[in-house]
C-alpha cells in the first residue's frame, strides 16, 4: 500500500514527537521539545497565511496574545475552565482577525503588512498598559488545566515537562493534519491559486478577497492556541507573548524552513528555538542573526531551507 | 484655547518629523515599487550616530553631517546587496527582505550603540519660547524648519533638474525610462541614498526632544507609513501633509484623551485609510482592488 504525501509526513511528525525523548539526555529537553511544538503551531498557521495565500502579518503575536490572557483572565473574570478559554481566546482572534482583515484585504500589495504590524503593536500596548486587568508588564497567573491529574488518577502518572512535551505534540499534530487537509481542499486550491496570481484565481471564479480573509482568520486561530498552550504550560503570561519581535520570529521560522511545506516549517521552528538553548552566545545576537536569516533565505533561497533541500536532492537521484 | 495652541505646536513638532519618515517611504517607493520597512531604522542610525560622534569629540554639525553621510550609504549599500540582488521578487518577499534588514540593523544597534537611552544637547538651547500663552521648544523650530528645507529642496530637485526629472520617468515607467537613456540603477542608488539621508536627519533634530534607543525606529515607520497612506501613497506632497496631521492628531489625542494610547492613533488612521479612501487624500495612482 502506498501512503499519501499527506499521511507519510503526518506519520513521520508522529513518529518524531514519539520517539524523540529515547535520545533526551535528561527531563529539561521535553520542556524544550513542547517550546518548539507550541512555536510549530504558531509557525504552521503562518505557512497557512504566507506559504498557501501568499500574503505577510507582521502582527500575528498580537493574536497569541490574545489567545495566552484569555486563559489568564477568563477562568478569573468568567468563571470558564481553562480549556474552554482557550476557545473563546481563539475565538476572539479569529473575529478580530476578521474585522481586521476584511477592509485591508479587498486591497492587493503590502497592505496586510502595515496593517497587521499596528494590530500587534496595538494589543502588546493594551495588554502592558491595562495594570488593573492583566497585571502589566510583570504580566499575570493562570490556572491549571487540570488534565495531568486527571491522566494520574486514570493511571498514567506524567512529570509536568513530560506532560506538556506530549499535549502540545498532539496538538501540534493535529494542527499539521487540519493544514494538511486544507492544502488540498477547494478553499486550499484557492488561496494557492491566488498566490500565484489573484487576476487569474480571480476569473476561474475565486472570491479573492474572501479567500484571503480565510486565511487570515485561521492563521490567527494557530496563533491564539498557540498562545494559550505558552500560558497553559507557563502557569503565567507577559505582554512579551504579544511583542513585535514575537510576530518576526514567527515569520523568520516560517520562511527559513519553507513557507509553503508545514514540514519546512516545523524545520524552521526547531532550528529557530534550539539554536539561542544550543549557542548562549545567539541570546546577544538574535535579532542580528533573525535578520540576516530572513534576507539571505529570501535572495539566495526563497523556498526555504526544506523545499529546496528536497529539490537538490531530488535532481541528484534523477 | 491655550491648551490647544500647545498641542498643535507640539503635534506639528513630531508632525514633521512623520513628514519626513513619509518623504522617504515615498521616494523609495517610487523610484522602486518597495515599501521600505527599514525606514524608520534609518531615523534612527542618524540620532545614534550623531550622538556617538559627539560623545567622541566632534561639534554637533559635523557630527550630524557624518551621521547623514554614513547613513546614506547604509542605504546605497542595502539597495546594493539586498535590493537589487531580489529584483523581480514578489512583494511579500521584498517585504520580508526590508523587515530582516530593519531587525538586523536594530540588532546591530543593540550591540554596538548598547539597549539604554541616548540623549544629544538641544542645537540653540533649552528656554523655551512663549507663542502667546503656549511654549515652543528652540529645538522645535529646527525640526520644523528642517522639514521644510527639505521639502523644497526635494520640490525644486524634482521640477528643476534633470536628474530629478530622470527619477520622476522611473517611476513612472521604468522600462520605458530605460528606454530613452536613463541609467534606473542610478536613480534606484540615488533614491536609497537620498531617503537614507532624509530619515537620519529627522532623527539628528528629534533626538534632541525625544531622546533615542536602538528600539525607535519600527514605531516611527509605522507612523510615517501611516502618515504616507493618509497622504496618498506616492505623493510626496500627500506624505507632508499626511505626516503633519498625523502629528497634529496624536498630540490632540494624547491631550485630551489618553497619552498612553497615543500611538494607537497611526494605526486607527491605517484603518480608517484602507476603509474609506485606499487612494489617501491627495493619491493619484488608483489602489488595485481584488
Amino acid at each position: 500500500m502506498k501512503l499519501s504525501a499527506k499521511h507519510s509526513t503526518l506519520l513521520l511528525l508522529a513518529l518524531i514527537i514519539a520517539l524523540a525523548p529515547i535520545f533526551f539526555p535528561s527531563a529539561y529537553y521535553f520542556r524544550i521539545g513542547s517550546v518548539v511544538f507550541v512555536n510549530a503551531v504558531a509557525v504552521v498557521g503562518i505557512v497557512i497565511l504566507t506559504g498557501y495565500a501568499g500574503q505577510i502579518s507582521l502582527g500575528h503575536a498580537g493574536f497569541s496574545g490574545i489567545g495566552g490572557y484569555a486563559c489568564a483572565l477568563a477562568p478569573v473574570h468568567l468563571g470558564l475552565h481553562p480549556a474552554l478559554a482557550a476557545v473563546l481566546g481563539a475565538v476572539v482572534s479569529g473575529v478580530m482577525a476578521y474585522l481586521v482583515g476584511r477592509p485591508i484585504l479587498r486591497l492587493k500589495g503590502y497592505y496586510l503588512a502595515v496593517a497587521s504590524l499596528g494590530f500587534g503593536i496595538l494589543v502588546s500596548m493594551v495588554l502592558a498598559n491595562e495594570t488593573a486587568i492583566t497585571g502589566g508588564p510583570d504580566g499575570i497567573k493562570v490556572a491549571d488545566l487540570g488534565l495531568r491529574t486527571l491522566l494520574a488518577d486514570a493511571g498514567v502518572p506524567l512529570t509536568n515537562a513530560q506532560f506538556w512535551y506530549a499535549f502540545s505534540g498532539i496538538c501540534l499534530l493535529i494542527g499539521s493534519w487540519l493544514a494538511l487537509n486544507l492544502h488540498d481542499s477547494p478553499t486550499g486550491r484557492a488561496l494557492r491559486a491566488l498566490h500565484g496570481s489573484e487576476i487569474a484565481a480571480r476569473t476561474v471564479g475565486v472570491d479573492v478577497a474572501r479567500a484571503k480573509v480565510t486565511a487570515f482568520v485561521i492563521s490567527a486561530v494557530y496563533a491564539s492556541v498557540a498562545g494559550s498552550l505558552i500560558a497553559l504550560q507557563n502557569r503565567m503570561i507577559t505582554p512579551d507573548v504579544a511583542g513585535y519581535m514575537h510576530s518576526i520570529e514567527m515569520v523568520t521560522m516560517a520562511v527559513l524552513g519553507g513557507a509553503g511545506s508545514v514540514l519546512g516549517a516545523i524545520l524552521g521552528a526547531t532550528i529557530l528555538t534550539l539554536l539561542p538553548q544550543a549557542l548562549t552566545v545567539f541570546q546577544q545576537y538574535e535579532q542580528i542573526m533573525l535578520g540576516l536569516v530572513m534576507m539571505l533565505v529570501m535572495i539566495f533561497m526563497r523556498e526555504g531551507l526544506l523545499p529546496s533541500l528536497t529539490a537538490l536532492v531530488r535532481g541528484r537521484g534523477e | 484655547m491655550t491648551e490647544l495652541l500647545q498641542f498643535l505646536l507640539s503635534g506639528i513638532t513630531v508632525g514633521a518629523v512623520y513628514a519626513l519618515v513619509a518623504l522617504g517611504f515615498t521616494i523609495i517607493y517610487n523610484a522602486s515599487d518597495v515599501v521600505n520597512f527599514a525606514q524608520g531604522e534609518f531615523v534612527m542610525l542618524g540620532g545614534m550616530i550623531t550622538v556617538f560622534a559627539y560623545k567622541a569629540g566632534l561639534p554637533i554639525p559635523v557630527a550630524a553631517l557624518f551621521a547623514i553621510l554614513l547613513t546614506a550609504a547604509i542605504g546605497v549599500a542595502f539597495n546594493r546587496v539586498a535590493i537589487e540582488t531580489a529584483r523581480g521578487a514578489p512583494v511579500v518577499s521584498l517585504i520580508i527582505i526590508t523587515i530582516g534588514a530593519s531587525i538586523f540593523i536594530q540588532g546591530v544597534a543593540q550591540v554596538v550603540f548598547g539597549k539604554e537611552l541616548h540623549r544629544l544637547p538641544s542645537f540653540s538651547g533649552d528656554d523655551p519660547i512663549r507663542i502667546l500663552e503656549a511654549t515652543i521648544l528652540p529645538q522645535s523650530f529646527w525640526v520644523i524648519g528642517g522639514a521644510m528645507v527639505v521639502f523644497v529642496g526635494l520640490w525644486l530637485f524634482f521640477t528643476r533638474t534633470l536628474l530629478g526629472r530622470a527619477v520622476l520617468a522611473t517611476s513612472n515607467n521604468r522600462v520605458a525610462a530605460q528606454l530613452v537613456g536613463i541609467n534606473t540603477g542610478f536613480v534606484m542608488t540615488l533614491s536609497f541614498g537620498l531617503s537614507a539621508g532624509i530619515g537620519a536627519l529627522a532623527g539628528v533634530l528629534i533626538t534632541p526632544i525625544t531622546l533615542t534607543s536602538y528600539q525607535v525606529g519600527i514605531a516611527l515607520a509605522l507612523k510615517g507609513f501611516a502618515g504616507a497612506m493618509l497622504g496618498g501613497m506616492g505623493n510626496p506632497k500627500g506624505a507632508l501633509i499626511g505626516g503633519l496631521m498625523l502629528g497634529l492628531l496624536e498630540s490632540v489625542t494624547a491631550g485630551y484623551l489618553s497619552s498612553q494610547y497615543k500611538d494607537a492613533v497611526a494605526f486607527v488612521v491605517i484603518l480608517a485609510v484602507l476603509f474609506a479612501m485606499p487612494q489617501g487624500l491627495f493619491g493619484r495612482k488608483a489602489t488595485e482592488r481584488v
